[in-house]
């Protein structure tokens, strides 16, 4: 009886050790950045492109990686999304094979492992095959094949989850295969799906690595899909480069700009999530 | 002939045999009562008249089922039409992610009735010509209300039809599923052990709309509960261990069954 009284104890131990440890960290992370980002975020740095000196600790902001991340993530994920929703539908049992189905879940997760510097290596040099320079559409492209991983294996995940009676209920009916997956699967899995583009839009956004070469760094904000763009997580990098204390702390701004976009999208995704869920049957 | 019919009807997941050629006629509009023990093979003969075993893998099926002279398991049968005519309820009632409107209304849409079928149906069912309102939708409306009446549960939901369908407590999702079930013109009514889940209030309503329903449709349920047989049952099938032992009219199955184990069963000596 003690020594199960004691197990129960330890365990209880651990788990509030963990939890500790992880908030501690993530209060950390986001208190180091708002202390020393909040002094340095400024109107101008929200509205402003860099200046002659900006990179020098002047005048100017970074309007132009808010603005191309904004293109970036939000296109990636739109791009994303639009290759994720059929291929998570389609490794569905009842529309593909398990062993092809596991085959591509295995690929997936083995892509999804790949750090993201062998993407932009590898986005950089399809595009040096076909004579395109960095630009806000090769920093798409890359990012999207980042996210698809991410987002099919999380809708995918949602998807199977839906129980087998549910599908029953609606053949029974006599719908196809189709009517069934687009009334009754989808609407059922709709929030979870929320969450899986919720989950591949933050990796995407935060990412520096795999737009370093493909999307490139310029002051401006681009104008067309062939312009180079700048981007939050480059702008942290270049920042914190530099030895200028000014600089520096613009970076940590840079960076808890990022962290309220991702903190936003959250928040929507979680009221559109929760808007799904109305006739979510449990 | 009658509506259902099987025929020398064998089904086995992979290498287990778990129904052993049954063969045996479904009388029309009355109840048939499928009884046994648990994983004696109900759920899977039920399915089998839909073809729902379809969505599981590794089922084999050999023999043959008859809906309306129709063999099933032809490659050629139409299964959306087979399946059209067999209303499904199940186990634990699942609604729809949807309002409880849209439950109802779900099977006509797909089913894409034009504004005239849909007032015909409704004629059919309610043998009379009726108003059909103005406003958009208003035969659907119509259509909506008649079924869930007929299920017994519009005086409960008139007022929220719009509201989730998962919000309704579970006999009331039960006879949502009827209503559902109903709403696109079945012969018959396949229903596996649908007042399992259900509380004893609840589970008499489905019975007494089962009773009210057996002169229009084909009702097949499945139980396990002996006492619920005896209350509904006109025809009674007897599966033990995957075989048919014995099947004919409620009173001579109870009253005199010829069968030993039939009598054992019906006496509590094995369940
Ligand atoms: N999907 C399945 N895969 C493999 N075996 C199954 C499956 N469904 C049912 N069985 C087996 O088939 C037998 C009959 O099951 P079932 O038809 O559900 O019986 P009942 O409804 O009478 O309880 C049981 O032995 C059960 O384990
Ligand atoms: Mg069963």
């Amino acid at each position: 009886m003690r020594s199960r009284r004691l197990e129960e104890q330890i365990f209880k131990g651990l788990m509030i050790a963990s939890l500790t440890l992880v908030l501690v960290v993530l209060a950390g992370i986001i208190f180091i950045t708002i202390y020393k980002g909040a002094p340095a975020l400024t109107l101008s740095m929200l509205t402003e492109t860099p200046k002659g000196g900006y990179y020098l600790g002047k005048e100017g902001g970074i309007a132009n990686a808010i603005v191309g991340s904004l293109y970036l993530g939000l296109g990636a994920s739109f791009c994303a999304l639009l290759l994720s929703v059929p291929v998570a539908f389609g490794l569905q049992k009842e529309y593909t094979g398990w062993r092809f189905a596991s085959f591509t879940k295995l690929v997936l997760d083995v892509l999804w492992g790949i750090p993201s510097i062998v993407y932009g290596a590898f986005g950089f040099v399809v595009m040096a095959y076909f004579g395109l320079r960095a630009s806000l559409l090769g920093g798409i492209i890359v990012l999207t094949l980042l996210m698809l991983p991410i987002m099919v294996r999380s809708m995918e995940e949602v998807i199977r989850t839906i129980p087998l009676e549910l599908k029953e209920v609606s053949y029974a009916l006599g719908t196809t295969r189709i009517e069934t997956t687009m009334a009754v699967v989808l609407r059922q899995a709709l929030p979870g799906m929320v969450t899986a583009v919720l989950l591949a839009f933050g990796r995407g956004i935060g990412d520096a690595a795999s737009i370093l070469f493909t999307a490139g760094y310029t002051d401006y904000i681009p104008r067309s899909l062939f312009d180079p763009v700048a981007s939050l997580p480059l702008a942290v990098f270049f920042q914190i480069g530099t030895p200028i204390p000014e600089v520096q702390e613009r970076a940590y701004a840079s960076a808890l700009i990022l962290l309220l976009i991702v903190f936003v999208v959250s928040i929507v995704s979680r009221i559109l999530s929760h808007r799904f869920s109305k006739h979510i049957v449990r | 002939m009658p509506h259902i019919s099987l025929n020398n009807l064998s089904i086995s997941y992979g290498n287990h045999k778990v129904l052993h050629e049954v063969s045996v006629d479904i009388p029309d509009s009355q109840i048939t009562v499928i009884i046994g023990p648990s994983g004696c093979g109900k759920t899977t003969l039920l399915k089998s008249l839909n073809r729902l075993l379809d969505l599981n893998d590794d089922v084999s099926v050999k023999g043959n089922v008859l809906i309306d002279g129709v063999n099933t398991y032809d490659p050629k049968a139409d299964v959306l039409s087979l399946r059209k005519k067999l209303g499904f309820l199940s186990q634990r009632p699942y609604p729809l992610p949807m309002s409880i409107y849209d439950n109802i209304a779900f099977g006509p849409k797909v089913h894409r009735l034009t504004q005239e079928q849909i007032v015909q149906q409704i004629r059919d069912l309610e043998g009379r010509s009726f108003q059909v309102p103005e406003r958009k939708n208003g035969a659907m409306d119509v259509l909506v209300e008649s079924y869930l009446r007929l299920a017994g549960l519009w005086d409960e939901v008139k007022d929220r039809l719009r509201t989730p369908a998962s919000r309704l407590s579970i006999g009331q999702q039960q006879r949502l599923a009827l209503a559902r079930a109903l709403a696109v013109e079945p012969e018959a009514i396949l229903a596996d052990e649908p007042t399992s889940a259900l509380d004893p209030l609840s589970a008499q309503l489905i019975e007494k709309q089962f009773k009210f329903l057996r002169n229009n449709y084909t009702i097949v349920v499945v139980t396990h509960i002996l006492r619920q047989a005896r209350r509904i049952a006109d025809y009674v099938i007897f599966l033990y261990l995957g075989e048919l032992v014995e099947h004919g009219p409620a009173e001579s199955f109870f009253k005199s069954p010829k069968d030993e184990r039939t009598r054992a069963y019906i006496s509590g000596e094995i369940s």
